[in-house]
């Protein structure tokens, strides 16, 4: 009797624990929405996603400019991550000797752990002087960010990638390397297809904190709202623009904000379901599960 | 058995805490000021230090902009609304306005730059994007970088009102989220122009003297430097009882020091100690 209400004690108590995330999450998307549904509706869908100026104070609410800089600095870090910490990962999981897995293991982990405002000061007093002073201009710049973001989606691209190629069972390098492939040979043809998947996830999650970045960005992009001409052309993104300005705005104004909000929120569910059917495509299938 | 009491005790603190809480230490006066998020940081100091020597009386600060400190001060809901900006006539309607100091704002550039003194038609003009080259204002032929804040700022919102008038800052200058950046920004480029409160400013970077006028708090309190906004407490009506102490202590030696501590300009500033 006592055993059984434990039970159920315990199974609702895990339900309960399991659907309050689920209720958070749902209570702030409905939060943003009618907050932001306002600004989005007086000055028109179209307008406010691909008007291109911002001037808030005088009534113009169009993101396009910062939906093109999000872009832009995200593709741009995941362009210089991905092969750096692909061929990072590989050199930790398969070529490494022990002795030094185990310095890297901890001083990528550590890179993780550095809060994003020690990244954006960092960028700010080196990166920025440094840009200028290679490629002139101000220094504020979409490549400035994309660099500083590249330092900070390594360690999750690196470790998400490490787990799942040594995930990959010892019997098909086994065999790969029993039937004469080198070892190059093997982990380019069976140990990286069959880890893909995975590295997928990584590449997605490293994409989420990309596009997620405030601090660091707002710290060296430059927050200026045109459309960037060059990669050293100073842009906004999104979070930025949320960021800067929540601080003083009123009526319409805060309203525009969360439909900024609106617009990042969708763009995030763009490129997860974009992120996740590669996923799906690229899923190993053997003997009915999958790696 | 045990927690039953458990209980007992835990009700009988909840009940004791409400009352506490809905009843606010009764006998204490309560002030509650709002306004200005720039007369936010001073504001907060001044009531923290006369809470100090007069703990019978408890202060509230709060931001929410000058307007809403004007509005606020109409109606009543607070005793002590906050200005960085002049009132016009209908604004200050029944309310009596005490200036209890200045701040001025400072046009900076990196300390390797050779001009040192710009008009406010030429600020104006570098600030819209018109002069882009340094040499146009006698400096070296190099672009001009502008840095400025981020719309809505209290010194941005100020700068675009003394010396913008109708012009629009360029939307091509860089935009930084706090003063501190914006200075870190052009000290570290020779190229650079911003502007930051003179409460903000080191050595790091150099002040430009305006129209031939150096921002000092002995040219700000005289009025001679033009790029400069009041700081306004606002009552409605005239001011009594612990209302009126608060603000006479503000205007007392003791006061006018905190309000010198946070690089204002004392309303009444002690003009022989410097230059």
């Amino acid at each position: 009797m006592n055993n059984r209400l434990e039970e159920y004690l315990i199974e609702k108590g895990l339900f309960i624990t399991a659907i309050s995330s689920i209720i958070i999450i749902l209570l702030i998307i409905t939060f943003i929405f009618i907050e932001g549904f306002p600004a989005i509706e007086s000055y028109g869908v179209l307008n406010f996603v691909f008007g291109s100026t911002w001037a808030p104070l005088k009534g113009d609410f169009g993101v396009l400019t910062m939906i093109v800089g999000t872009l832009g600095i995200t593709f741009l870090a995941l362009a210089m991550a991905v092969p750096l910490s692909l061929l990072c990962a590989i050199f930790m999981a398969e070529i490494a000797p022990s002795s030094m897995r185990r310095i890297l293991k901890p001083v990528i982990e550590t890179l993780a752990g550095i809060p994003s405002v020690v990244y954006g000061f960092f960028g700010l007093i080196i990166l920025v002087p440094f840009m200028r002073e290679q490629f002139g201009g101000t220094g504020f710049s979409m490549l400035t960010a994309s660099v500083i973001l590249t330092v900070m989606i390594l360690p999750t691209i690196i470790s998400v990638t490490v787990d799942s190629l040594r995930s990959v069972p010892y019997e098909y390098k086994e065999a790969s390397l029993a039937l004469g492939s080198t070892q190059w040979q093997t982990i380019r043809n069976v140990i990286f297809p069959a880890a893909l998947p995975g590295v997928i996830t990584g590449i997605i999650l490293g994409m989420g904190r990309a596009i997620g970045e405030t601090l660091a960005v707002i710290m060296v992009a430059g927050n200026v709202t045109q459309f960037p001409t060059s990669v050293m052309d100073p842009v906004r993104a999104l979070t930025s623009n949320i960021a800067l300005e929540m601080g003083y705005a009123t009526g319409i104004h805060y309203n525009a904000l969360f439909g900024t909000a609106i617009v990042l929120f969708f763009m995030i569910m763009i490129l997860l379901v974009a992120a996740n059917y590669l996923h799906y495509k690229k899923k190993v299938v053997i003997g009915g599960g999958y790696l | 058995m045990d927690s039953k009491y458990k209980i007992g005790i835990i009700i009988t603190i909840i009940i004791l805490g409400t009352y506490f809480m809905v009843n606010p230490g009764s006998g204490h006066e309560s002030i509650q000021i709002a306004g200005s998020t720039s007369v936010q940081p001073v504001a907060e100091k001044l009531a923290q230090e006369y809470m100090k020597s007069h703990p019978d009386v408890k202060i509230n600060v709060q931001g929410g902009g000058s307007g809403l400190g004007i509005r606020s001060t109409q109606q009543e809901i607070i005793e002590i609304g906050t200005s960085s900006k002049k009132l016009n006539d209908h604004e200050s309607k029944d309310l009596t306005e005490y200036i209890i100091g200045k701040e001025g704002i400072v046009v900076a550039v990196n300390n390797k730059n050779t001009v040192d003194d710009l008009t406010i038609d030429q600020i104006r003009d570098i600030f819209s994007g018109k002069i882009s080259n340094w040499k146009e204002v006698g400096g070296s032929n190099q672009e001009i970088h502008v840095i400025v804040r981020e719309e809505g700022s209290g010194t941005r919102t100020a700068f675009e009102d003394i010396v913008m008038d109708e012009e629009d800052i360029s939307p091509e200058a860089i935009v930084q989220s706090s003063t501190e950046m914006v200075k870190q920004a052009v000290k570290q480029d020779p190229q650079a122009i911003g502007f930051v409160s003179l409460a903000h400013l080191g050595d790091d970077v150099k002040a430009l003297m305006v129209g031939g006028i150096a921002p000092t708090e002995h040219s700000i309190s005289k009025g001679t430097y033009p790029i400069q906004r009041p700081f306004i407490f606002l009552v409605k009506g005239e001011p009594e009882g612990s209302l009126k102490e608060f603000i006479r202590w503000i205007y007392s030696s003791e006061g006018q020091e905190v309000i010198r501590s946070e690089k204002i300009v004392p309303f009444i500033a002690n003009v022989s100690d410097d230059s």
